[in-house]
């Protein structure tokens, strides 16, 4: 369809008149060493093509899975963690379908009982159903000499992904926006680091979202047609196709139209949605139960024992630290993206360093520093030892040297010059050495100071305290 | 006798008969040749490990032998050469045993005459006008034909017992679990069971006792303890042995074979067994329900052989649909494809219900059928095969009358109980076995009355 009218033309989607429903479904690979089914290596990213495999993950003939009992400890966390009903009985089923990443022809997945029924996903303010949490396995790589299998002259195929543990979460339709989504699935991704199921690096392939989009008459309560969205390669990505896509939708539903069920893929490169398959074509997989697997009976104790051994979840987190610490909500949510971002700044606080200054510091530079170091660091920042131009400085060479900041510190000679008699000379001699731009402060211009206030900058090599430099030349200026 | 003389005599069987029974689809040679010399060295320094030390076997071609080629009687993996062994073949090979080949079988062990297989038919070494039964038939044959002094096979419906039966050898399908799958290319996953072909039930306690065990590689197999010797030789004396009256009127059950295995099951009473009577009511739907669970796990079992990976591939198709198409339409048998598509049908959305879910629930009444049953008996006792064996060729074009006979066999697999096929005398001059099922686990008690039978038989 023509996109010229998407690309600025039609306002945002007037939420008065029509209302986005969005469900997700996100992949997560599980943070096991070896594969679901065999003993391979499922760290396969640097791996050369087809060297992480065996005859299990080959689907070689007469071959047989064993269930990675590590894989299924995940998942259940990962269901405790979204308050999700842990089944007791629970299986494997074969979906079945022909396709060269798939070397047995069937991918060993759940089906009718999956291993985590209905949870809750806490989003802070609210939150959002959770269908379900099921493992299974992750297929092969393709890697076509053109565009499309279809179209490929010879496609190479890469096995070291097959049989990596995946766990898919499923979302009832409770995401109102694009943003919306992005957040779910960035919270997400935080509380599969924070509880150790996944790396969940979006950009590695290990967390892989698609949204099911569907737009409706605000305040409706049936459900409109839904677009699958596939091929999300970035958060950003993903917030960029779920809005291109309701914006999409609207202007069909305006125009009188009807949107048509189908997958639809991301374009990075056009910046927009594109057709993949209607429904029509929909593959009958031919889901039964897996023959080479008995039923999983999951234990209570085990389950329970699991439970209590959770760590604090971020949104938990999140809210503590606002309330314990004072810092504002975006400085809380930044810091418990990570876990070890937020055992950062706790420490860094606890150490003696002031919240807000260790929540900026953190937030604005991601240090790799110990808390300790980073905690004197600031302190010397927030006592005018150093400016906070040095104090970046010092961070940069005490990451890359393994010295302490003081020791940076003191053998640079970088303590900041707040001499007040010292300063004052070099703001006359500065004055005095440039006429025009006094000239021109005094005329109205009052960028002219700030290219003083760089000259006394420089001509203390980096070591004045800036805010009584500023105060000294303004003072002189104004005289 | 060194193993290397006793694998001379047995290679100069195999010339002699081959041209015959063409039960192997491949001899191999030199490996056994090196596996008798090794095992020659062992008992030279007075290794008195496994009595199955230097002993040569023939090996179904659907267990996975290490660089041996191993192809499921298909044509679809003719060359593939697996580079590991399944594991039932890993505890013979650390046992010291003789690899002597690969034998003939119906493709992907589907059928009852081994005429499916993708090369050529077998000929039965009682009548080589005759099919050796199957699935295995190329095991049991090299087996009674004295190719080999025993062999394995495996068992989806009866592809172990028919084929002793027809054939005259001793044949028997453990409980579900005792054996180990991994490496056995899979026809029904919840089915499939391996093996032994031997002369006499004691050999076929050694194999078994050799064979069986927990395997970390096949989550489907049991930890339990693997006693096949100890009761062998007790008798049946006290035994209470059941005689399932459906498994006596079954259609097509030939009067020769009936009278031949009613006098057997004399025979056992006369030994001390008292005979009680006996019901398996849902017989009638063992069939129908195995042929929907069989061929719906074959669908999805065979889905791997798509000419991507190994095998051979149809290379003149141009797309990608087309080389799947192609690949199977030209190297699977026309009882493969039969089989798929049947399987494929019956787990299709909007048939799954009708047909597979179904007969999932007959598949939990027939093992009701047998938990009843064995609350009367220690063991139960029938034919294995309603017929003799039939002339090669006389039910290629009916594949219901050669589904029909499995019935007295599939009830086993079904169930997941043990049974062996006996010799129990003939009828027109052909072998007819007599078959012992019993409980689960109970793999030692099957033996053990199997064992009577031939005792009190040969008395």
């Amino acid at each position: 369809m023509p996109d010229s009218a998407l690309e600025g033309g039609v306002p945002p989607q007037n939420s008065e008149v029509w209302e986005a429903v969005i469900g997700m479904e996100v992949h997560a690979q599980l943070a096991t060493r070896s594969k679901m089914f065999c003993d391979c290596s499922a760290d396969y990213l640097a791996a050369q093509p087809n060297s992480s495999v065996c005859e299990v993950c080959l689907g070689m003939p007469g071959v047989l899975p064993v269930i990675n009992q590590r894989a299924v400890e995940l998942v259940v966390k990962t269901g405790l963690a979204l308050n999700c009903e842990i089944a007791a009985h629970t299986k494997f089923d074969r979906k079945n379908y022909f396709y060269p990443d798939l070397p047995k022809g069937y991918q060993i997945s759940q089906y009718d009982l999956p291993m985590c029924g209905r949870g809750r996903f806490e989003m802070g303010d609210r939150a959002v159903r959770i269908t379900r949490v099921h493992l299974e396995e992750d297929t092969g790589k393709l890697l076509h000499a053109g565009d499309a299998l279809h179209t490929a002259e010879e496609s190479l195929v890469d096995l070291n992904r097959s049989g990596v543990p995946l766990m898919e979460i499923v979302s009832e339709p409770d995401l109102r926006s694009a943003e919306d989504s992005r957040n779910y699935a960035e919270g997400l991704r935080a509380l599969l680091r924070a509880i150790g199921a996944s790396e969940a690096e979006m950009e590695k392939g290990q967390l892989r979202a698609e949204a099911n989009v569907s737009v409706r008459p605000a305040g409706g309560d049936q459900l409109g047609v839904k677009t699958e969205l596939k091929n999300i390669n970035s958060f950003r990505a993903l917030q960029r196709a779920v809005d291109y896509e309701i914006r999409r939708q609207i202007e069909i539903l305006e125009a009188g139209g009807v949107v048509v069920q189908e997958t639809r893929g991301w374009s990075e490169a056009e910046q927009r949605t594109f057709p993949q398959r209607t429904k029509e074509y929909a593959d009958d997989y031919r889901y039964f139960a897996e023959p080479d697997l008995p039923p999983l009976e999951l234990d209570l104790a085990w389950v329970e024992n699991l439970r209590a051994l959770l760590p604090e979840l971020p949104a938990t987190r999140r809210r503590r630290l606002e309330l314990q610490y004072q810092i504002p909500e975006y400085d809380a949510h930044q810091l418990t993206a990570e876990t070890a971002t937020a055992d950062l700044f706790e420490a860094t606080v606890a150490t003696g360093a002031p919240a807000k200054q260790a929540a900026n510091w953190i937030i604005g530079t991601q240090p790799t520093l110990d808390a300790a170091s980073l905690a004197g660091l600031i302190d010397m920042v927030v006592k005018g030892t150093i400016n906070r131009e040095q104090g970046l400085l010092v961070l940069r060479e005490a990451q890359s040297s393994g010295k302490g900041p003081a020791e940076i510190v003191r053998e640079r000679g970088l303590i900041q010059v707040s001499d007040l008699s010292a300063l004052a000379e070099v703001v006359d001699r500065v004055v005095g050495d440039n006429p025009q731009a006094v000239a021109d402060f005094k005329s109205g211009k009052q960028q002219a100071a700030k290219a003083l206030l760089g000259k006394v900058k420089a001509a203390t090599g980096g070591t004045a305290n800036m805010s009584v430099a500023r105060d000294l030349l303004m003072e002189r200026l104004n005289r | 006798m060194t193993s290397t003389e006793l694998l001379d005599r047995h290679l100069a069987v195999i010339e002699r008969q081959e041209p015959r029974i063409k039960a192997f689809l491949r001899v191999t040679e030199d490996l056994a040749r090196s596996q008798a010399a090794e095992a020659d060295r062992r008992l030279a320094a007075g290794e008195n490990g496994s009595p199955l030390l230097g002993i040569p076997l023939a090996v179904k071609d659907v267990l996975c032998v290490e660089g041996v080629e191993t192809t499921a009687g298909s044509q679809i993996l003719r060359g593939f050469r697996p580079p590991y062994d399944a594991t039932a073949i890993a505890h013979l090979r650390q046992a010291g045993a003789v690899f002597v080949g690969m034998t003939n079988c119906d493709e992907f062990a589907m059928g009852s005459s081994t005429e499916n297989s993708g090369y050529f038919p077998t000929h039965n070494p009682h009548d080589v006008t005759r099919v050796p039964g199957g699935s295995s038939g190329g095991s049991a044959a090299a087996v009674a034909s004295g190719e080999a002094v025993y062999a394995l096979g495996t068992d989806t419906g009866g592809s172990i017992r028919q084929p002793a039966a027809l054939c005259g050898v001793v044949g028997m399908k453990p409980t579900y679990g005792r054996v180990s799958r991994y490496g056995l290319i899979a026809f029904a996953s919840s089915l499939d069971q391996i093996g032994p072909f031997t002369h006499s039930v004691h050999d076929a306690a050694l194999v078994l006792q050799a064979l069986s065990g927990l395997d970390r590689r096949d989550a489907t197999s049991a930890d339990r303890p693997v006693d096949m010797l100890s009761e062998i030789e007790l008798g049946v004396e006290g035994m209470r042995l059941g005689v399932p009256r459906e498994y006596f009127q079954v259609e097509g059950m030939e009067p020769g074979v009936r009278t031949t295995v009613e006098r057997a099951i004399l025979v056992l009473e006369r030994a001390g067994a008292e005979l009680v009577d006996v019901s398996l009511p849902h017989t009638d739907y063992g069939l129908a329900a195995y042929y929907i669970i069989a061929p719906a796990e074959c669908s999805s079992n065979l889905a791997r052989f798509d000419g991507v990976k190994y095998g051979v591939r149809d290379e003149g198709a141009r797309t990608l649909l087309d080389t799947y198409l192609r690949t199977r339409r030209h190297y699977f048998g026309a009882e493969v494809r039969r089989r798929i598509m049947l399987g494929t049908y019956a787990l299709s959305a909007g048939y799954y219900e009708a047909y597979y879910k179904k007969a999932q629930q007959i598949r939990t009444l027939i093992a009701q059928d047998f938990e009843k049953a064995f609350q009367d008996c220690d063991a139960i006792v029938s034919a294995t095969s309603p017929t003799v064996a039939f002339p090669l060729g006389a039910k290629v074009d009916n594949p219901l009358a050669m589904y029909l006979n499995d019935v007295l066999t599939l009830g086993g697999n079904l169930a997941g109980v043990p049974g062996i096929s006996v010799p129990c005398g003939t009828s027109e001059g052909l072998p007819v076995g007599l078959q012992v099922l019993a409980p689960q686990w109970a793999d030692a008690t099957a033996l053990r009355v199997a064992r009577a039978y031939e005792v009190a038989r040969d008395a």
